[in-house]
């Protein structure tokens, strides 16, 4: 059976032209770039090119990128050194319940340290209000971190009126532009922020490279203290290997970015028209502020990890949020702050695609998913009566 | 994350239904996941001798319900309260141990079923 992968948010699989600009750095090229020797140089002009690449990718300067080992020390990096280094100006920071768990848990982590964060609620859309942010900020603000798009609802935020906001009462601005950066067209310099986040394994880069942009002249504290790596801002010997194909994966996606997003774009369509369709499906999120590549729903009466296991049997790959398919069992901030009631958020499913699926692929889901659907729900004991598990009062509860 | 035997009970579950003529009925449900099952049974001469069940939940839930009716039918009301949930988990040889608790909700589902039999006077 063909793999039909539908997962790209989660992570998206290497381009053979990447991994080729990658081989010789893991084989003859193994210099270490602070080395005073060929070796060296080598390694050093291979970490140069990706920062001219990585940056050209989102209309930044080379001395702008910061690479690091992934989106998520990029965020804690973000959020932690920035609101560190701002310290004697304030302790409040301002994110949202949209944010993943690397801004999300950092955020929890400074209020360990003294710092005070709002966590600003979503419409039922999943967008963040820019009048709450401005409502939110005192004269202790210091930071202010809003993805740039939610995962999971696919959602597009409004982050240059934010960074006006933020501009304006002098208080640092981060995104996370994990989702987004090789997705869509990114310019921090439109967007107006002074730090975004990026992960290479979202634009068909290797995983275990990342970059935090930081605009020149923005103070950071290093989250990694050690030797001159980065400007002395991220310590450690470089991945070389990971941040030249990081650096050739930017620079494709760069010269491909409208055709991949065309792409994209019309099985995200299809795919959403047709599952609106079956009955008892919700699409959540926006519908046109979304991911090119995203579609997400809630499907009322069945839960989401039945569903993903009746799809793998399929061969289709996709995610969903319900608390089920979560190690905690629980169920996702994100969904809730947009008041989908729990019941419907066991049944949430994403679907994202990538430039290696094509329409038969779509309508392959589009037939199999509806029997999938038909099949749980007559199991389930809520179809027929439309009860929800939170009506369930039990001896215990 | 699933063993081979628990994947084939959720995908052949056995026993899936309603009994709209049961003699008793157990519904036992775990607010924090949302999982909720829902078990009918069928009892002549103090035996099981049919028995069905909906459940809204993950692959360990429904495997689970699905393990439980095979695991009862055909026993005595008396044998069928010995089961208990290790039993139901080894019969699936295991479960992963974060749905020991959220999903294994078949014993104390017939436990229900059968207490409203009883309840029912028959």
């Amino acid at each position: 059976m063909k793999r039909l992968y539908f997962d790209h948010v989660a992570t998206n699989p290497l381009l053979p032209e990447v991994f080729e600009v990658m081989e010789p750095y893991f084989k003859g090229e193994f210099g270490n770039p602070l080395s005073m020797y060929d070796l060296g140089f080598t390694a050093k002009q291979g970490i140069d090119k990706a920062r001219e690449q990585v940056g050209a990718l989102i209309n930044a300067k080379a001395a702008e990128i910061i690479f690091t080992s992934s989106g998520a020390e990029a965020n804690n990096f973000a959020v932690k050194g920035l609101a560190m280094s701002r310290q004697n100006d304030g302790n409040h920071v301002i994110i949202s319940k949209a944010e993943h768990h690397s801004v999300l848990n950092t955020a929890r982590s400074l209020e360990k340290q003294g710092f005070v964060v709002t966590y600003l609620p979503l419409d039922k859309y999943g967008l963040v209000d820019p009048a709450a942010v401005k409502g939110a900020i005192n004269k202790d603000t210091v930071l202010i971190s809003i993805t740039h798009a939610n995962s999971e609802v696919g959602t597009i935020e409004p982050i240059q009126e934010i960074s006006e906001i933020a501009r304006e009462h002098k208080i640092t601005f981060h995104a996370d532009g994990v989702a987004t950066v090789g997705n869509m067209e990114v310019d921090v310099k439109a967007l107006g922020v002074d730090a975004l986040s990026i992960a290479a394994h979202q634009f068909y880069g290797p995983k275990g490279a990342g970059a935090l942009y930081l605009r020149a002249g923005q103070r950071i504290l290093p989250l990694i203290y050690g030797g001159i790596q980065e400007n002395g801002r991220r310590a450690g010997t470089e991945n070389v290997p990971a941040i030249v194909g990081m650096g050739k994966a930017a620079e494709l996606t760069k010269e491909k970015l409208p055709e991949r997003m065309a792409h994209v774009k019309t099985l995200r369509d299809r795919c959403i028209e047709g599952l609106s369709k079956v009955e008892k499906v919700h699409l959540t999120g926006h519908r046109t502020l979304r991911l090119p590549g995203h579609a997400s729903f809630v499907v009322e009466f069945i839960e989401g990890e039945g569903m993903l296991l009746m799809l793998l049997s399929k061969s289709i790959y996709a995610a969903s949020g319900s608390a089920c398919t979560s190690k905690a069992l629980k169920a996702s901030p994100t969904l809730a702050s947009m008041g989908i009631p729990t019941s419907l958020t066991h049944g949430s499913i994403v679907f994202s695609f990538g430039i290696g699926n094509e329409m038969e692929d779509v309508e392959s889901l589009l037939t199999e998913f509806p029997a999938i659907v038909g099949k749980l729900r007559a199991m389930s004991p809520f179809a027929k009566e439309g009860w929800r598990p939170e009506d369930m009062k039990t001896e215990e509860s | 994350m699933y063993s081979q035997k628990l994947m084939d009970h959720f995908t052949n579950p056995r026993n899936v239904g309603e009994m709209p003529d049961a003699d008793g009925v157990g519904m036992e449900g775990n607010p924090t996941c949302g999982d909720t099952m829902k078990l009918f049974i069928k009892v002549e001469n103090e035996k099981i001798v049919d028995i069905k069940f909906q459940t809204f939940g993950c692959g360990a839930a429904i495997a689970v319900s699905s393990m439980i009716t095979e695991m009862a039918k055909g026993k005595t009301l008396d044998e069928a309260l010995l089961i208990s949930k290790q039993d139901v988990a080894d019969a699936l040889d295991g479960l992963p141990p974060q749905k020991m608790h959220c999903s294994n909700l078949g014993a104390d589902a017939l436990r229900k079923a059968i207490e409203d039999y009883r309840k029912r006077g028959n």
